[in-house]
């Protein structure tokens, strides 16, 4: 197993900060924003994003959390089902703009799951995408709105977004499983 | 990953506390689904669910049915009176017949003990037991661990205290695999005609002293005067069964401030229960017919995993 670091902590904290710079720059109206944050990396960066925002604003935008696992497209297959977590969305998604945020965009699987369980919230106005890394190799038509950073990858190749709330330091890291490919 | 790997779910008996706390981890996740404006994920979208009621039921072949529903299953309902088994037709051959539909899975409640177990065994598809004669209502059990989980925020060291018909309950034997597995004690209580012999050698206390027994329990569930099994007289008169072995304000005077009082419903008011304790502060009855949609949710959804287990395993 090799592992390359591909943002040290003090990227992923800079990459924070300029995504919650882009959101707020395309949403003055803070009173119709919303996060939602895919559990569970997405969940932590979508609270980073809130406080960061809070910080430059003053202002605290409602903060829900999505478990996907319901909407999955391969629970049949995946064997002994998948454990679920909490879905946490204590607000009224209808006429509110979305920002889904999630750590890394690969197929977009996760994120067409996302999209049907906000749908079964209410009607919000848009939905848009952030993500923590693009890492490419779509199979459905989805692209983000806002990036961290693009890390083209081998499909072979596993992107580990590491926050130190649940890992103890913040750090993107790319790894190879060395026999994978042979 | 759960970990569950079961096919079905027959009795609390076979269960670990490790899969007992998946169930019931697994509704809490689940109990949010019922709060929103569209209650329903896509979940068991395509399955098919056939529940086979041979027995009277309300509350669980809703409870069942809801939870069907709000994961999206299809669903064929099959009661007693309305199946060919009116026609005489055997269980097996009912069953056969409803899996060469492509069921997907099966619910089923049988006055026959043991009923669920053997078709388990005889059938692919997961089976779900909704209570089989006096032996187990696993579900039951499942959503009683989870109120009293939601209440009390644990099981281990929790005194739970059953009063009533023990000797033909199905909810008191799962309570009792599943409560002793969990860390929790058990106390029976009741006349001794409704007391099982020799029940104590499941790890429970037993006592015919009512009074005595609500003063240190965290939790009382009582248990249906079951009217349709008494055509033996195991007590005198439900009068009589009444002054002994009710619950109502008078004795609850004796018992712990926060004890809880449950009731698998439905309740005979004024037999097992007094209507100002059923409807009192301590009564969590409702909590259960609640929570037991969720229990139910997470059951089918956990079996439903078991289908693609097998395929992986030829």
């Amino acid at each position: 197993m090799q592992t390359k670091t591909v943002l040290n902590a003090d990227e992923v904290k800079k990459a924070i900060t300029r995504i919650s710079h882009e959101i707020y720059e395309r949403h003055h109206d803070l009173k119709r924003l919303a996060l939602i944050g895919i559990r569970t990396g997405g969940a932590i960066l979508a609270k980073r994003f809130q406080a960061q925002i809070e910080t430059m604003t003053g202002q605290k935008i409602p903060l829900g959390l999505l478990d996907i696992t319901l909407y999955r497209d391969d629970l049949s297959e995946v064997g002994p089902q998948p454990d679920i977590g909490k879905t946490e969305i204590d607000f009224d998604v209808s006429g509110k703009t979305i920002i889904l945020i999630d750590d890394v965009l690969y197929t977009g699987r996760t994120i067409r799951s996302a999209l049907d369980a906000i749908i079964d919230f209410g009607r919000p106005t848009c939905i848009q995408l952030a993500v923590f890394v693009d890492r490419g190799h779509r199979e459905f038509p989805i692209k983000p709105d806002f990036v961290g950073k693009n890390i083209p990858t081998a499909p072979e190749e596993q992107v580990v977004v590491k926050l130190q709330e649940t890992d103890k330091i913040d750090e993107v890291v790319v790894m190879t499983q060395k026999d994978v490919t042979s | 990953m759960s970990g569950w790997t079961r096919k079905d779910l027959v009795g609390i008996v076979d269960l670990s506390a490790a899969e007992i706390g998946t169930v019931l981890d697994t509704a809490k996740s689940l109990q949010e689904i019922s709060t929103r404006s569209i209650k329903k994920v896509p979940t068991l979208r395509g399955r098919t669910i056939a529940n086979l009621f041979f027995e009277p039921s309300t509350r669980t072949r809703i409870s069942f049915e809801l939870a069907e529903k709000r994961l999206s299953a299809d669903i064929l309902n099959i009661t007693g009176s309305t199946s060919s088994t009116a026609k005489g037709e055997l269980l097996k051959d009912t069953i056969r017949n409803i899996e060469s539909l492509k069921v997907d899975m099966v619910v089923i409640r049988h006055s026959c003990t043991g009923a669920p177990h053997r078709l388990a065994e005889a059938l692919n598809v997961s089976v779900v037991n909704a209570g089989d004669g006096i032996n187990e209502h696993p579900t039951q059990a499942l959503l009683d661990m989870f109120t009293i989980r939601e209440k009390k925020g644990r099981l281990k060291g929790l005194k739970v205290l059953f009063v009533g018909d023990i000797l033909h309950s199905r909810v008191a034997r799962s309570n009792i695999w599943g409560l002793t597995k969990m860390g929790a004690s058990v106390v029976l209580c009741g006349p001794k005609t409704l007391l099982p012999p020799r029940i104590e050698e499941l790890g429970v206390t037993v006592t015919t002293n009512l009074r005595e027994a609500v003063k240190d329990a965290d939790v009382i569930n009582l248990l249906r005067i079951q009217k349709e099994r008494q055509d033996q007289s195991f007590f005198p008169s439900i009068r009589e069964y009444a002054i002994a072995y009710q619950i109502n304000s008078e004795i609850l005077k004796k018992a712990k401030p926060d004890v809880l009082i449950m009731h698998p419903g439905p309740v005979n008011r004024g037999i097992e229960l007094s209507s100002e304790v059923a409807d009192g502060p301590y009564s969590v009855i409702l909590d259960q017919v609640t929570n037991g949609l969720a229990i139910r949710m997470a059951v089918l959804y956990l079996l439903s995993g078991a289908k693609s287990i097998e395929s992986k395993k030829e």
